[in-house]
């Protein structure tokens, strides 16, 4: 009952603003729902922390604490995006940039793509994973593309294209794995069963399951956006509305890497850790030294926020391919940290976008100066993206370095954390012009609404709270990481 | 059905699906390629058919149904309505020249073959000896799909991947729970309907569905 009603809650608003349109009540009812899924995540999560494995509709819906940790995690972006999204559309709405039919699009779209993601993470079966997975891109190009101007057109054709031809190769994966279950003794009532495939160690055919995980790891990397197929994202997270980038951006990616840590499990048992430590690691490179390339010459802050995302993902990639308790732990937290500083970072890029009516990074000057609490988030957000204490993303960039130096893969942290450094002064010589700098012109802008500034403050501090300690969490993201790692 | 008919069958089906893939690789003409796109689908629902006839399998003879409704009729013909609006009936010239990428198709069949070696023997049997037949047309359509730069080239390329791994579904038969089956045709559905909502909307922006079109986007 509980994890059915984690998936229709947030469907109730969904549906709420589909039938009256987006107006003040509606989008404060999705706020409202946003705090109900928050709550019922939180349940989750305590529930799960302690053990017992949650199951409902018949078999159909599972959690554990993995599960119970990545639903969390969604639901303090929801809340984020939400929230700001109460401004962000009106102030939409009165410059004419969007119509009253677009916004209720909006509203009810968002609301079913964040039911999606509850979904992906809730589903007890791998094939219903993958359902679900696909069904978050099917719901989010409307969404890319909600502006209908050139570019977002283009942006959601190579986003739905990519993404569907990717995660379709995902479904061959599943498919293959599924067929060297039943042959290594499941019932086909059970081989996509992801607790009946996790119980039945060895008896897969090694020839079958190596294919079927390279499929997987190429299929939901597209999704996580892990080089070479990431060419959708900058694209796709650019053009989306600030709201929607702080979903797609802060928690979509590493819903489809939980799908990838998901099948870890399978795959590791079958053919020990090195085969996707190879493939994983190899990944998270080449991802992160693309992502440092396209920073160094990058003019476009949106687009910025997205390659940045490429990078963190790619070192996610790497954390997984070291795959030990702590490494995973790392993984969890570092997607956490991750999640609210590039939410809040994207909603402040939706503010700027406003003000100076432009993503170009040149033409943005002396923010601090004429909007100090715009410029002064903005700012913060992109220093804790750089993994600079006291921000969550610090203690987790720490804990990978120390896990894979305990696993023997330091060369590969090296060379990681050399790139890390490229990223960070292509970042900071970018970000200070826009920070510092004369102002350009002597338009002090508009301030931001009291609904946008509040979760943009709660997200840096809850941000920073994780960095200085993580006890409240801890207990559910060592059982979390000892669901993947065992 | 006699074991022997029900492997030439079975064999001519997905002959007919690889010789479609090729051809559409072939074929300039956007309404050769949708016809073709139709001829493929209909050859793996008659795949679906006949291991649900075989096995005596409902849930397969559905799932051919189905197929045979969607993927033969109602999609061909959704795009047929575009072409008819657009127009814009030949595919733009290639990156590369048609025989080059028959040579390579080629290429990527035997390449289908060599490397699922241990699922045919996995799978065993004629539906395994005929399983790299689906790779082959994954292969393939994805290759059409690097290749061409039309928004309608792309959809086709799209479909034939899901039918090359139909195939393979099909033939390893791991069809487990009807329910999955539903999901994943309807999102699949939903993919193509969201891709025909796109090419309207690019139709009034830009007038054709060449994606060379679409530049306002890059680094």
């Amino acid at each position: 009952m509980l994890l059915l009603s984690l998936l229709v809650v947030p469907l109730c608003a969904a549906l709420a603003v589909a039938v009256f349109g987006w107006t003040r009540t509606t989008s404060w009812f999705c706020v409202v729902d946003a705090v109900a899924v928050a709550g019922l995540a939180t349940w989750v999560a305590i529930r799960t922390a302690d053990g017992p494995t949650l199951h409902a509709a018949g078999g159909l819906l599972r959690a554990d604490a993995l599960s119970g940790f990545m639903v969390l995690l969604v639901s303090i972006s929801t809340l984020l995006a939400t929230s700001s999204a109460l401004g962000y559309l009106t102030r939409e709405l009165e410059d004419g940039t969007t119509t009253v039919v677009a916004s209720r699009w909006y509203g009810a779209l968002v609301m079913t793509f964040v039911a999606t993601m509850l979904f992906a993470l809730l589903a007890a079966n791998v094939a219903l994973m993958w359902v679900a997975i696909e069904a978050t891109t099917i719901v989010t190009t409307f969404l890319v593309g909600f502006r209908r101007t050139r570019a977002s057109l283009e942006a959601s054709w190579k986003y739905v294209i990519i993404g569907s031809v990717g995660i379709i190769l995902a479904f061959l994966g599943t498919i293959l794995l599924a067929l060297a279950a039943r042959h290594g003794g499941l019932s086909s009532a059970h081989s996509l069963d992801w607790e009946a495939l996790t119980s039945e160690h060895g008896r897969f055919d090694p020839g079958v399951v190596k294919l079927g995980a390279a499929l997987l790891v190429l299929g939901y990397g597209a999704k996580v956006g892990l080089a070479p197929m990431h060419t959708w994202l900058p694209d796709a997270h650019s053009q989306a509305p600030a709201p929607v980038s702080a979903l797609m951006s802060g928690v979509l990616l590493s819903v489809a890497f939980y799908a990838l840590l998901r099948w870890k499990v399978v795959i590791d048992a079958v053919l020990g850790t090195e085969f996707l430590r190879v493939l994983l690691a190899g990944a998270g490179l080449l991802s992160i030294a693309l992502a440092a390339l396209m920073l160094i010459s990058q003019r476009d802050y949106k687009r910025l926020l997205a390659y940045s995302s490429i990078e963190h993902m790619g070192l996610v990639a790497i954390a997984a391919s070291i795959g030990t308790r702590l490494a995973i732990a790392a993984l969890l937290l570092h997607i956490l940290a991750h999640g609210l500083a590039k939410g809040v970072a994207f909603i402040c890029s939706g503010e700027m976008l406003h003000q100076e009516g432009t993503t170009d990074i040149a033409s943005v000057r002396g923010l601090l100066a004429r909007n100090p609490f715009l410029g002064g988030i903005f700012g913060f957000a992109l220093v804790a993206l750089l993994g600079i204490p006291p921000f969550g993303l610090f203690a987790s960039e720490i804990a990978i370095a120390r896990a894979g130096f305990g696993a023997g893969m330091g060369w590969v942290i090296t060379v990681a954390f050399t790139m890390l450094l490229v990223v960070a002064a292509a970042i900071v010589t970018h970000v200070q012009h826009m920070l510092f700098g004369p102002p350009a012109a002597a338009s002090s802008g508009s301030q931001v609404t009291v609904t946008t500034a509040v979760p943009l403050i709660a997200g840096l501090l809850a941000l920073a709270a994780i960095g200085v300690s993580i006890w409240p969490i801890e207990h559910l993201l060592n059982a979390a990481a000892s669901v993947v790692a065992r | 059905m006699s074991d022997a008919t029900y492997g030439q069958l079975l064999e001519l089906a997905a002959a007919v699906a690889l010789v479609a893939s090729i051809v559409m690789l072939w074929r300039r003409s956007l309404e050769a390629i949708v016809r073709t796109l139709a001829v493929q689908a209909i050859a793996v629902a008659a795949t679906s058919l006949l291991i649900g006839v075989h096995e005596a399998h409902v849930a397969e003879i559905a799932i051919g149904g189905v197929i045979l409704a969607v993927k033969a009729l109602l999609i061909p013909s959704l795009l047929m309505r575009v072409l008819r609006t657009t127009g814009d009936q030949r595919v733009s010239e290639p990156v590369l020249n048609t025989a080059t990428s028959l040579v390579i198709a080629a290429i990527l069949t035997l390449g289908a073959f060599a490397t699922t070696g241990s699922v045919v023997r996995l799978v065993g049997g004629e539906e395994g000896r005929l399983l790299p037949v689906g790779i082959a047309i994954v292969l393939v359509a994805y290759f059409g799909l690097v290749t061409r730069r039309n928004a309608l080239a792309q959809i086709v390329g799209f479909l034939q991947l899901e039918n090359g791994i139909a195939i393979v579904a099909l033939l390893a038969s791991s069809g487990g729970s009807l329910l999955i089956e539903i999901g994943t045709a309807l999102d699949l559905v939903l993919a193509v309907l969201v891709l025909q909502v796109l090419i309207g909307r690019m139709q009034s922006k830009h007038g054709v569905l060449d994606l060379d079109n679409l530049r306002e986007l890059r680094d």
